[in-house]
C-alpha cells in the first residue's frame, strides 16, 4: 500500500533450510520472519536495537532483527529460536537450562536471550561470569533480575562441554 | 493463625519446573502481538502535541480518502457509545473529546489494511488546537489560578476497590484525598525524646513490560470480543460493558500469555479505543503500541512527601506524621486506590501509637499514573525507612537493632481495624542481617543497609474457579487469573495435584477468557496464590466430596463408609482411584466431575487486608567519591511468604521485584521538561541491565505457614521492590555520610551531595 515501495527478491538459509521470497526493500528481518514466514518466536519490543528481544543470529553473529533490513540477510545463514530444538524434540542445552534454572518469567525476552547466549557459547564455550555479563548486556529482562539467566548460561556451558567430550 | 499446618507435601512446596517452560524457550508461546484474525485491520493513533488544549476542529477527510484506509475515528464519532470509562472515576474518554489533557493523549485513530498504511495516514489528519495553560506538578495544580483539567462531575466507579468516597470532579484539580489518624500526634511530638523531619521525592517510573500494550477487538452484533495483554480481564470487561451498553454475557476478554505486567497492564488501557475502532470499521482491528507510545500510556505516581517520626527515651517509635502530594497525571486510572494504599503504607510494618497521614493526589497535564508493582508502597517507604535510619542515628542506636525493637509482632493489632500482623519480621530481619554480614568490617566507601516494608495486600477477595476432574484421572483448572510470568500456570496445578493426589503433569490450566473461566477480580496485589490458590484448593475438595458420593453409589454403600485416600477412595477391601470412580459411575470411560468454589469477603477472608505482604531487603553498596557512582556489592532478599508453593518461583518474584526497586533507587526516572516527557524512549530511560547485577545475591524465604492462603501461604512479588530505594539511600549515607532524600540516587545527585558536604 506504500507509495513507491520497492519489491526485492530475497534468498537466504533459515534454520538450515533455503528460503526464496520477495519482500519490500524497507522491511526488517523481524517483519519478514514474523509477518511473511510465520515465525513468531522472534519478539519485537523496543524497535531501536536496545532491548535484544528480537535477537537472531546471522552467520552466527547476534543481530537485532528489528533494525536489520531483511535485504541484508540475502545469501546468509539466519538462525532463530525455532531452529534450536532438534527434530526429535530434544531441546538445545540452553533451552533446557533456562527451564531448569527458572531463567524466565513472562518469556517475552527469552527467545532473544537464548539466541544471544548461543552466540556466546558458540564462540566461547566456557565463559566466565564476567564474560557472560559483558556479552549479554545488550539483552534486557524485566522479570528475573538476570541472576537465573547467568546461572542458566553457566549450566548450559557445562552440559555442552560434557556432550562434546562424548 | 493458619487453618492447617501440613508438612508432608507431595507436589506443593517443591520447585517444579514451570508449566509454560517448553513453549517459552522454543518461541511457541503466543502473546497478543502474535495473533491474527481473519479480515483483521490495523490501527495507529494520532497523539496530541500539546499538554492542555482545546480541540477547535478535526478534519479527517484527507486521511480517510487515502488508499487502504478503512476509516478514521475521533472524539466526534463516539455518539452511541458511553465514551468515558474508569473503574475508580469515569473521567477517561477513549479518545480526546473537545480537549486534550496531556502531550501524547490519543486524539484520533486510523484503521487501515496494514500498520504502515495506517501510520502514514496519520499526518493527513488536520487538527486545530487552542493551547490552554497547563500544570505539571501537584504544587502548580493546587495554585489558586491553576487551570481546571476536568470540568465535569464524575460518576464514581463501582469497582474502585476501596470504601471511601471519590474526591475527583468537585471543581478543583484534586483527584483523591485520603487520611488516616489514631492517637494524638501533636501531644506525642511534644513528649518525644528525638524527632526527625524531612521532605522526600519519589520519581515517576515506567514499568517497561517488554511486550507493549496490544489488543485486538472484534465488535459485531454478537457482542464485543477483545484479545488483550491485560492483567485484569474481568475489570476490562466491566468498562467495555458500560461503554457499549451491553450485558456482561456479550463482552468477552481473552488474555493469552502476557509479556510482563508489573501493574502497568492492570485495569483498562487501550481496549476501549481498539473496540471503538472495530465498531466504526466494522471488522476486527489490532492496535499494537510502540514502547514510546506505551510510555505515554501509563506510569507510576510520583510523590512529594513531608514526614516526621518521633521516638521516646527508651527507643520506641511513638509517632509518625506525613503529608503526601501525588502527581496522578491527566486521568485517575487506579490512582485513587494508590492514594489509599500509600497512606496506609506510611505506617510500614511498625507498631506506632500515634499516627496522622494526609494524602492528596492531583490531576496534572502529564501521562496518567496508575498501578505499578507494590503500588504506593515504594513511594512512602523511601521516606519511612529513611527516617528509621535517620532516627536511629540521631539517638545513637544501630538501625538494625532499632528496627528489631519496633517492628510489628506476629498477631499484633498494629493497624486499627485491619487484620492483625501475620508476618515474622524479627526473624526476617535476623536472616537479612546474617546474610548481608551486618556486623562485618567494611572497606572505606562501602555501606550496608537493611530495610523492610509491610503492605496491606491481596486486593479485594472475590474469586471463583472450576476444577474439572476427567474420567481418565486428568484435571483441567478453569481460572480467571492471568499468567504474567509470575507462574500461576504452575502454582495452581501444584495445589490441585496436591489435593487430588494426581500427577502434576496431568493437571492442565485454561485461563483468562471471561466467556469461559469463572470470575476473578484481578491478577495483582500479589493475590493469586492466596486467593485463586485457595479457590483451587476448595474446588478440588468439593470435587472430592462429589466423588465420594459417586463412589458410595458405585459400591452400593453408605457415604459414611467411604474413606478418602490419596488419589481416590477406599471402602473395606475395595479401593478405587478417581478415574475408576467416574468411569464406573457413568458406565462409560468418559465424562467428568466439576468442583467449584467461590471466595468472597467472609470467613477467613472477612478481614482486610487478605494478608500483610512482608519482606526485607539488605544491600551493600560502594560509592565512587570522584564520580558519585554507586556499585551494588551485595543484595539480599527475605520473603516472608508463609509457605512457598513453588520456592524457585517465589524467589524469582523477590529478585525480580528487588531489581526493579534497585532500578528506581539508582537511575530510573521519567523526566518532564515543561510539557514534554524528555526521556520517553528506551534509548533515554535507563533500565537495569546485566552489568548492573549486584556482585553477590542471596535469596531467602521464611515459611512459617502463617498466611490465610493454601497451607498457610501468603502472596509475594511486590514487597522486595518497596524498600530498595530507601535501602540504597541509607547505605549511601552509611558509606559516605550524605543523606539523599530523593530517588533515583544518580551519580550526579550523589556527587553534588558529596561536594556540598565538603563545603
Amino acid at each position: 500500500m506504500t507509495d513507491g515501495m520497492r519489491i526485492v527478491a530475497l534468498k537466504f538459509q533459515l534454520n538450515g533450510k533455503p528460503v526464496e521470497m520477495e519482500c519490500e526493500a524497507e522491511e526488517t528481518l523481524a517483519e519478514v520472519l514474523r509477518n511473511h514466514l510465520n515465525l513468531n518466536g522472534t519478539k519485537v519490543s523496543c524497535e531501536v536495537q536496545v532491548c535484544g528481544a528480537c535477537t537472531v543470529l546471522v552467520d552466527g553473529l547476534p543481530v537485532s532483527s528489528c533494525t536489520y533490513l531483511a535485504y541484508e540477510a540475502r545469501g546468509k545463514n539466519v538462525a532463530t529460536i525455532e531452529g534450536l530444538e532438534k527434530p526429535d524434540g530434544t531441546l538445545h542445552p540452553l533451552q533446557q537450562a533456562f527451564i531448569d534454572d527458572f531463567a524466565f518469567q513472562c518469556g517475552f525476552c527469552t527467545p532473544g536471550m537464548i539466541m544471544a547466549a548461543k552466540a556466546l557459547l558458540d564462540e566461547n564455550p566456557q565463559p566466565t561470569r564476567a564474560e557472560i555479563i559483558h556479552h549479554m548486556d545488550g539483552n534486557i529482562c524485566r522479570c528475573t533480575g538476570y541472576v537465573p539467566i547467568v546461572a542458566a548460561v553457566q549450566r548450559a556451558a557445562g552440559v555442552m562441554a560434557k556432550e562434546s567430550k562424548k | 493463625m493458619s487453618a492447617e499446618k501440613k508438612t508432608d507435601f507431595h507436589v506443593v512446596n517443591h520447585s517444579i519446573p514451570r508449566r509454560d517452560g517448553r513453549v517459552k524457550v522454543t518461541g511457541k508461546a503466543s502473546y497478543v502481538a502474535d495473533l491474527k484474525l481473519i479480515g483483521m485491520a490495523y490501527a495507529k493513533v494520532l497523539r496530541s502535541p500539546y499538554a492542555h488544549a482545546k480541540i477547535v476542529s478535526i478534519d479527517t477527510s484527507r486521511a480517510a480518502s487515502r488508499p487502504g484506509v478503512y476509516c478514521v475515528i475521533t472524539g466526534n464519532d463516539l455518539e452511541g457509545l458511553n465514551p468515558y470509562y474508569g473503574h475508580a472515576v469515569k473521567d477517561h474518554p477513549l479518545l480526546a473529546i473537545g480537549k486534550v489533557r496531556y502531550a501524547g493523549e490519543p486524539v484520533a485513530a486510523v484503521v487501515a489494511i496494514d500498520e504502515r498504511t495506517a501510520f502514514e495516514a496519520l499526518e493527513f489528519i488536520d487538527v486545530k488546537y487552542e493551547e490552554l495553560k497547563a500544570v505539571f506538578t501537584p504544587e502548580e495544580a493546587l495554585a489558586k489560578d491553576a487551570p481546571l483539567l476536568h470540568e465535569k462531575q464524575f460518576e464514581a466507579g463501582a469497582l474502585r476497590g476501596f470504601e471511601g468516597e471519590v474526591t475527583a470532579g468537585k471543581g478543583t484539580n484534586i483527584c483523591q484525598q485520603h487520611r488516616i489518624q489514631w492517637g494524638d500526634v501533636e501531644e506525642a511530638f511534644k513528649k518525644a525524646a528525638a524527632i526527625v523531619e524531612g521532605e522526600y521525592y519519589f520519581p515517576m517510573a515506567y514499568a517497561y513490560a517488554m511486550e507493549p500494550y496490544v489488543a485486538i477487538a472484534d465488535v459485531t452484533d454478537q457482542g464485543v470480543t477483545v484479545y488483550s495483554s491485560a492483567q485484569h480481564p474481568f475489570m476490562v470487561r466491566h468498562d467495555l460493558k458500560s461503554i457499549f451498553n451491553l450485558p456482561v454475557s456479550k463482552v468477552r476478554l481473552i488474555v493469552p500469555f502476557v509479556g510482563g505486567g508489573y501493574g502497568s497492564k492492570s485495569y483498562t488501557k487501550i481496549e476501549p479505543l481498539v473496540a471503538a475502532c472495530s465498531w466504526k470499521a466494522k471488522r476486527p482491528v489490532k492496535l499494537q503500541l510502540t514502547v514510546e507510545e506505551a510510555m505515554l500510556t501509563t506510569r507510576s505516581d510520583d510523590a512529594y512527601t513531608w514526614m516526621r517520626t518521633a521516638v521516646d527515651a527508651k527507643g520506641k517509635i511513638i509517632a509518625r506524621q506525613a503529608k503526601i502530594y501525588m502527581n496522578t497525571g491527566a486521568y485517575a486510572e487506579n490512582s485513587p486506590l494508590v492514594v489509599e494504599k500509600s497512606t496506609n503504607r506510611c505506617v510500614g510494618p511498625y507498631a506506632i501509637p500515634n499516627v496522622l497521614i494526609e494524602n492528596c493526589s492531583l490531576y496534572t497535564n502529564t501521562v496518567p499514573a496508575s498501578s505499578y508493582r507494590g503500588f504506593g508502597c515504594a513511594q512512602v517507604t523511601l521516606p519511612g525507612e529513611s527516617q528509621i535510619d535517620e532516627l536511629a542515628a540521631k539517638i545513637g542506636k544501630d538501625p538494625y537493632e532499632f528496627r528489631l525493637a519496633n517492628v510489628a509482632k506476629p498477631g499484633e493489632e498494629f493497624f486499627p481495624k485491619m487484620r492483625p500482623f501475620d508476618g515474622t519480621l524479627k526473624e526476617d530481619l535476623e536472616i537479612a542481617a546474617k546474610a548481608i554480614g551486618w556486623k562485618n568490617p567494611l572497606p572505606e566507601g562501602h555501606g550496608r543497609s537493611i530495610a523492610c516494608s509491610g503492605s496491606d495486600a491481596g486486593a479485594y477477595p472475590l474469586t471463583s474457579t472450576v476444577v474439572r476432574m476427567h474420567a481418565d484421572g486428568s484435571v483441567t483448572i478453569m481460572t480467571g487469573s492471568t499468567e504474567l510470568g509470575q507462574g500461576s500456570h504452575t502454582v495452581l496445578p501444584q495445589i490441585a495435584a496436591e489435593e487430588l493426589g494426581v500427577p502434576f503433569d496431568n493437571v492442565n490450566v485454561v485461563s483468562s477468557d471471561t466467556a469461559i473461566t469463572p470470575y476473578d477480580r484481578s491478577t495483582g496485589a500479589s493475590r493469586t496464590t492466596t486467593l485463586m490458590g485457595s479457590a483451587v484448593l476448595e474446588a478440588s475438595r468439593e470435587a472430592i466430596q462429589q466423588m465420594v458420593v459417586m463412589a458410595a453409589d458405585v459400591l452400593k454403600v453408605k457415604v459414611e463408609e467411604i474413606q478418602v485416600v490419596r488419589g481416590g477412595v477406599r471402602c473395606g477391601e475395595a479401593q478405587l482411584n478417581w478415574s475408576e470412580v467416574i468411569t464406573k459411575f457413568y458406565a462409560l470411560p468418559d465424562g467428568e466431575v466439576i468442583g467449584r468454589s467461590y471466595i468472597r469477603k467472609s470467613g477467613k477472608f472477612s478481614q482486610l487486608p487478605v494478608f500483610w505482604e512482608v519482606a526485607c531487603t539488605g544491600v551493600e553498596v560502594s560509592v565512587d567519591q570522584e564520580t558519585g557512582k554507586i556499585t551494588m556489592e551485595k543484595l539480599v532478599t527475605v520473603g516472608d511468604v508463609g509457605l512457598a508453593i513453588n520456592p524457585a518461583l517465589a524467589e524469582g518474584q523477590d529478585i525480580g521485584a528487588a531489581t526493579m526497586g534497585m532500578g528506581i533507587g539508582l537511575f530510573e526516572e521519567l523526566v518532564y521538561e515543561g510539557s514534554q516527557l524528555v526521556n520517553g524512549s528506551i534509548l533515554d530511560y535507563r533500565l537495569p541491565r546485566f552489568s548492573d547485577l549486584p556482585k553477590e545475591v542471596e535469596l531467602h524465604l521464611v515459611q512459617n505457614q502463617d498466611g490465610v492462603g493454601p497451607y498457610g501461604a501468603k502472596g509475594g512479588g511486590e514487597a522486595s521492590l518497596n524498600s530498595m530505594a530507601a535501602n540504597i539511600a541509607n547505605a549511601v549515607d552509611r558509606a559516605v555520610g550524605v543523606r539523599i532524600r530523593q530517588a533515583p540516587l544518580t551519580p550526579e545527585r550523589v556527587w553534588r551531595a558529596l561536594k556540598e558536604k565538603k563545603k
